[in-house]
């Protein structure tokens, strides 16, 4: 009896909520993780586009870094849900990529944030940091710093085979005018970009070579660990530290001299035209493609000349996590 | 009467039947979209790779053991899946065989270990679980396997009954779940499954071959992670080496909702197929309702919390 009931006021309830949802466009996010502060920042962009639109937007992330599975199965409940435009930051390249076919051959729009695909035309649109210019803007700093001074550089990387570490990797060197595979790059080693892993990295980068003077990382907690591997050693006022991400810890490491200067990232921009794109989607039937540059600038205190920068009063105010 | 009261069915093992009830009709109540025969489909779907693995880890529990490497031999094997097709040229179908033979094998050193050299089950999945996961990254260079074979993907692709299209994994998937239902309820070697669990000692004393049981218990679970392994190829499209690393917990959640108790000897497969539903319900229900999915990470501490409770309290009284 109990069991007709609820099912008897289901039924009632779910004609009800038909008939309540009115024509609202749909947009679906999902993230690589729930936790990271940029996709935190990223999601608030989001939602202050879809408030401002009027559309309903609904997050999703995976479990972890590399959850292609959990990314799969929220591309598939926020289709169901009449989700006409989904934005994603994509955690394995190519693993998502025959989901990403299906949601679009019935007619979702795709867009890409923050990583592309593998290959980047799997989806409809890519709304990124140039992440190589991203890496060029600290390695010509750093080169600026060191005028003809020797380098000894060590490489906290992200992990092996990510599109988005390998551009930043050889944009830093371009940028720092060191040859792939030259003598000046001491030691590289995976970070996951994560700080107890950028610390653990760095301290056996200082075994393998003491005289490490110039340190890359791919974001700004393996900057925090390196710094704290190179204080431990004594040796964090004679080695700079350059980073990617312009994160408010990371611009607060900068403004504190811990990190030299770091390329910020604008991830509540990226969600942001990603909302708008899907508006414009759902009026108009017009989809966007290609790549969309969401920009980058170098932050520091100790501005170089002739390098582009702004100081970290402007990085503050533009960063993202808690100010 | 007495006797006719204890075959009713416990608490214990109506309580997952009545959470999966109550979220569905909390969630119809809330979207639209979710009382359809076409996103029943998908929750299936969504779980079929997960409820096979939770086969396994039923079984396993049952004998008082657990496994934690099974998301790992899941994940070597859908890479032996689709590199002997892809890289090698194998016959799909050969492929398929040598994924299932490596999991079956994984499954038999952790059946070895756990008998010969008795060593808790714990931390011998421990070590196979890191020992596979380190095998698979090196095997596939970390790199995932694209370009399938259309016959690898064949579980993966759907027909249609009526308005609802059905994904032919899942059948299998159900399939496989009345299989083992049978097994432990209706074969000699089922009940000595139980027997085992119960009381390890008194069923040798009963002349059971205890550790024979154990280590083909532990192969017949890997046999099923390759199964998984082949159904998360076909759901995919590719073969993933960072996939497998949250299953284990997954799906000891599956089994522990369903009611199986952790000391072994107590469970159903049916309980763990609820189990597994109750997680993709509300996953597919809140994700509908707008509800940020950390929410659903949340629900389910509580209700995984809930179903031990209940447990403990109703074996306590038994």
């Amino acid at each position: 009896m109990k069991l007709r009931n609820c099912i008897a006021l289901a039924i009632l309830t779910t004609a009800a909520g038909m008939v309540a949802a009115a024509d609202q466009s749909i947009v679906g996010l999902i993230t690589k993780t729930d936790t990271n502060p940029f996709f935190v920042k990223m999601k608030e962009g989001a939602q202050e586009a879809a408030r401002v639109h009027g559309v309903k937007l609904l997050t999703a992330a995976g479990k972890s870094d590399g959850d292609n599975s959990g990314q799969v199965t929220a591309i598939e409940n926020m289709i169901a849900a009449g989700a006409k435009t989904i934005l994603i930051t994509p955690s394995d390249s190519k693993a998502i990529v025959p989901a990403l076919k299906k949601a679009r051959a019935q007619g979702v729009m795709v867009i890409a944030l923050d990583s592309p695909t593998d290959p980047q035309d799997a989806v409809d649109a890519l709304f990124a940091t140039d992440n190589t210019k991203a890496g060029m803007l600290i390695g010509q700093y750093a080169k600026a710093v060191f005028g003809g001074k020797p380098m000894k550089i060590a490489m906290l990387d992200l992990f092996p085979g990510h599109p988005v570490g390998i551009a930043r990797h050889d944009g830093f060197l371009q940028g720092a005018g060191v040859a792939k595979g030259d003598a000046a790059i001491v030691c590289m080693q995976d970070s996951f970009g994560d700080q107890a892993k950028g610390q653990t990295a760095m301290e056996n980068c200082l075994q393998k070579n003491p005289d490490i003077n110039l340190v890359y990382t791919i974001n700004e907690p393996a900057a925090a660990g390196a710094y704290k591997a190179l204080k431990a050693a004594g040796k964090e006022k004679n080695v700079m530290i350059v980073s990617v991400d312009g994160g408010c810890e990371g611009v607060r490491n900068v403004k504190a001299g811990m990190i030299a200067a770091t390329a910020q990232q604008y991830p509540l921009k990226m969600a942001a035209l990603g909302v708008d794109a899907g508006v414009t989607y759902a009026k108009s039937g017009k989809k966007v493609s290609g790549y969309v540059d969401t920009g980058v600038t170098l932050i520091t205190d100790q501005a170089q000349k002739n390098i582009d920068s702004k100081d970290t009063k402007f990085g503050l105010d533009a960063c993202w996590g808690k100010k | 009467m007495k006797h006719h009261l204890h075959r009713l069915p416990s608490l214990a093992s109506l309580g997952p039947c009545i959470a999966l009830l109550v979220a569905g009709s909390f969630f119809a109540t809330q979207s639209e979209h979710f009382l359809s025969g076409q996103n029943f489909s998908l929750i299936l779907q969504q779980v079929m790779v997960v409820g096979v693995i939770a086969i396994g880890q039923t079984l396993i529990i049952l004998t008082a053991g657990i496994d934690l490497s099974c998301g790992m031999a899941m994940a070597l094997g859908s890479i032996v899946i689709t590199k002997f097709a892809v890289d090698f040229g194998l016959h799909p179908y050969l492929a398929v065989v040598c994924g299932l033979l490596v999991c079956t094998l994984i499954g038999m050193l952790n059946g070895a270990l756990v008998t010969k050299i008795k060593l808790p089950p714990f931390i011998v999945t421990l070590g196979t679980m890191n020992i596979v996961f380190a095998i698979t990254q090196l095997y596939s260079g970390a790199q995932t396997v694209t370009d399938l074979p259309d016959a690898l993907q064949f579980f993966g692709n759907t027909f249609r009954l009526g308005q609802t299209s059905i994904t032919y994994g899942t059948l299998l998937m159900l399939a496989l779940y009345l299989l083992i239902w049978f097994f432990l309820r209706n074969t000699a070697p089922g009940r000595h499954i139980y027997a085992v669990g119960n009381n390890r000692e008194a069923a040798r004393l009963t002349g059971i071959a205890t550790d024979r049981v154990l280590i083909k218990v532990y192969m017949l679970a890997g046999l099923l992670y390759g199964v998984a392994a082949l159904l998360s190829v076909a759901r995919m499209g590719v073969g993933d080496p960072q996939s497998g690393q949250t299953e284990n917990l997954d799906s000891i959640t599956a089994v522990v909702l369903g009611g199986t108790s952790l000391f072994g000897g107590r469970g159903t497969v049916t309980g763990t197929l609820i189990g597994v539903l109750i997680v993709g319900v509300f996953r597919n229900g809140l994700t509908l309702m707008g509800v940020p999915s950390v929410f659903q990470v949340l629900v389910t501490g509580i209700l995984v919390i809930l179903a031990v409770a209940t447990d403990q309290f109703t074996h306590k009284k038994a």
